[in-house]
């Protein structure tokens, strides 16, 4: 056997395709996937590895010490400063994607139920543009926004509505659902969107000629159908927002303060990448379980839609 | 419905108050970013052209940002034609591995590179920022691409091999440019992702700041704040300008393969 087909025959065994979609198709599938896979395994996988490690080492000022221990995890459960500002996220978090996700479901059933089909396209494009804007000039106009001589105290004071500036919307975590909640928005107006396009409006009709009103055909036809949609907008929305670093630094105050805030002071103030790592790594876990969590409950609404 | 309609007309409202704002405190003849407006000056915008550390944050960006569009939508390219045209093992968990960072919180990618860079010796520099960006902007040009070529009719590129075409020309000749639209919308959208990007050019950009990493160094000073509006006015406009080109294109994209007239970016 010459050696090319001897390197050649692993490499398709390998592979272990079943029959059905053809060996030569496979190896050509794997072949142009290959350099996006190779990109994510070696730049992202790989990283996303190397900070679960790192996260039993330990620093000592300049010095890496790699023998493993769980001291970080420990210090990170006995410190209440870190489980305090877990918790806090996830609470924001939560807030936020349920705040975005009720004003969202609005405008994502209005543009596809009352939005004539040719207007579509023009409305979800608008809604998109400011999402594509400068995040941190967005963050930052929202302090002036919702700041003491803020936009939004002087208008509601010169229109006699409050004597005082309110206080309570900026440098805390209401502050920080606001500005996170319109950041996010298009996140969460894109797939229930995009759900609500996919339901077949001859159901509706069924549901009315079956003696159903506007409002039981909605509750019992379109909203579980939206579901899916739904579901998908609360995660990709929850769980980049978990990690915002920008909003609670700008408009977040001392008692705003997120977990990122937390990671990004060990890595580039304290120098202690390792502290730093077992945050992120608690930080991934407890994303991972509540959306695991999440996406079981919702499990009927998911089923067979795949 | 009628007040359904008021609901989305409010709801616009909020999402471009911010944006709405922006022109309005550039244009302001006072140094407080705040009501009343004082009137009209241009003095900001002149004040622009006279800050070196600026233009080389410019210069900077648009270099990282041109890179990354073109790796990631050569990527973008690969994922989302092995994604539609072929049938293999795995193919979803592959898939799902480099769309994963559309999900991750963006610090957590950030911090996983500097860790990996730094130990591997790697000094940081505008290169590193691309190699982070092109991770965060693949899973936005697969997405475009994918619709791109979803709707692209099989038969076609066949038809050509039957004519005598090889696999490679036929693809040149009739698949690419059916999907040429979708390649440029992914190019522009990858190039203003990565132009906007804050967190990973934060930690990964070394001594050489991004435009975004500049900006943020400048909002701790008061004093610096007008001018931050007017260049804030002009990143707007530029990106507005941006996206509707890509807006433009993703439509013709679509027109040309007979696909109907709903989709968007995502």
């Amino acid at each position: 056997m010459s050696e090319t087909s001897a390197a050649q025959a692993p490499a398709q065994s390998d592979r272990a395709a079943p029959p059905r979609p053809g060996l030569a198709e496979a190896a050509q599938g794997y072949l142009l996937v290959a350099p996006p896979f190779l990109y994510a395994l070696l730049l992202l996988a790989a990283p996303l590895a190397a900070i679960a490690l790192f996260s039993f080492w330990t620093q000592d000022y300049l010095t890496l010490d790699t023998t493993f221990t769980l001291k970080n995890y420990r210090d990170a459960f006995s410190e209440p400063l870190y489980g305090q500002l877990l918790l806090r996220s996830l609470l924001i978090s939560g807030a936020v994607t349920a705040a975005t996700v009720l004003t969202a479901f609005p405008i994502a059933y209005y543009v596809s139920f009352h939005v004539p089909p040719a207007r579509k396209a023009m409305w979800i494009f608008m809604i998109t543009i400011p999402f594509w804007t400068s995040y941190l000039i967005r963050v930052f106009l929202w302090k002036v926004i919702l700041g003491y001589n803020g936009v939004f105290n002087t208008t509601l004071q010169t229109l006699g509505v409050i004597d005082e500036p309110l206080t309570f919307i900026l440098y805390n975590a209401n502050a920080v659902v606001i500005t996170l909640a319109h950041a996010y928005a298009p996140f969460a107006i894109l797939p229930i969107y995009v759900a609500l396009e996919k339901i077949d409006r001859s159901l509706l009709e069924a549901g009315r000629d079956l003696g159903e009103n506007h409002l039981t055909t909605f509750w019992r036809v379109t909203l579980p159908l939206a579901m899916p949609g739904v579901v998908a907008a609360v995660l990709i929305v929850f769980i980049p927002t978990v990690g915002d670093y920008v909003t609670p630094r700008l408009v977040g105050g001392p008692n705003g303060l997120m977990i990122a805030n937390m990671i990004q002071t060990q890595f580039l103030k304290l120098n202690n990448a390792p502290m730093g790592a077992a945050l992120a790594v608690l930080t991934m876990a407890m994303v991972t379980a509540v959306a695991l969590i999440f996406l079981f409950l919702n499990r009927k609404f998911l089923r067979g839609r795949q | 419905m009628r007040s359904l309609r008021v609901y989305a007309i409010l709801y616009l409202a909020f999402l471009y108050a911010p944006i709405a704002l922006l022109p309005l405190f550039a244009f302001n003849d006072g140094t407080v970013i705040a009501f009343p407006l004082k009137g009209f000056t241009l003095e900001w915008f002149h004040e622009l052209l006279t800050i070196p550390a600026l233009h080389a944050s410019v210069m900077n960006s648009l270099m990282i940002a041109v890179s990354a569009a073109i790796v990631a939508t050569l990527l973008g390219i690969c994922a989302a034609r092995a994604g539609t045209r072929y049938a293999f093992p795995g193919k979803k968990g592959i898939l799902g591995l480099v769309m994963l960072p559309l999900v991750l919180p963006e610090i957590i990618v950030a911090v996983a590179l500097l860790v990996v860079l730094l130990q591997l010796g790697f000094s940081l520099g505008a290169w590193t920022v691309v190699l982070g960006h092109v991770l965060i902007c693949t899973p936005f040009s697969i997405a475009i691409l994918n619709s791109a070529f979803q709707s692209l009719d099989r038969s076609l590129e066949e038809a050509a091999i039957d004519l005598g075409e090889t696999r490679w020309s036929s693809f040149r000749l009739v698949t690419l440019p059916l999907v040429m639209p979708g390649i440029i919308s992914s190019l522009l959208i990858a190039f203003t992702i990565s132009l906007d990007e804050f967190i990973i050019a934060f930690f990964l950009t070394g001594t050489e700041p991004t435009l975004p990493v500049y900006l943020w160094s400048q909002l701790r000073f008061p004093q610096k704040l007008p001018v931050i509006m007017a260049l804030g006015t002009l990143l707007v406009l530029a990106s507005i300008l941006l996206l509707t080109v890509a807006e433009y294109f993703r439509r013709r994209g679509a027109a040309r393969t007979g696909q109907s007239e709903t989709g968007a970016f995502l």
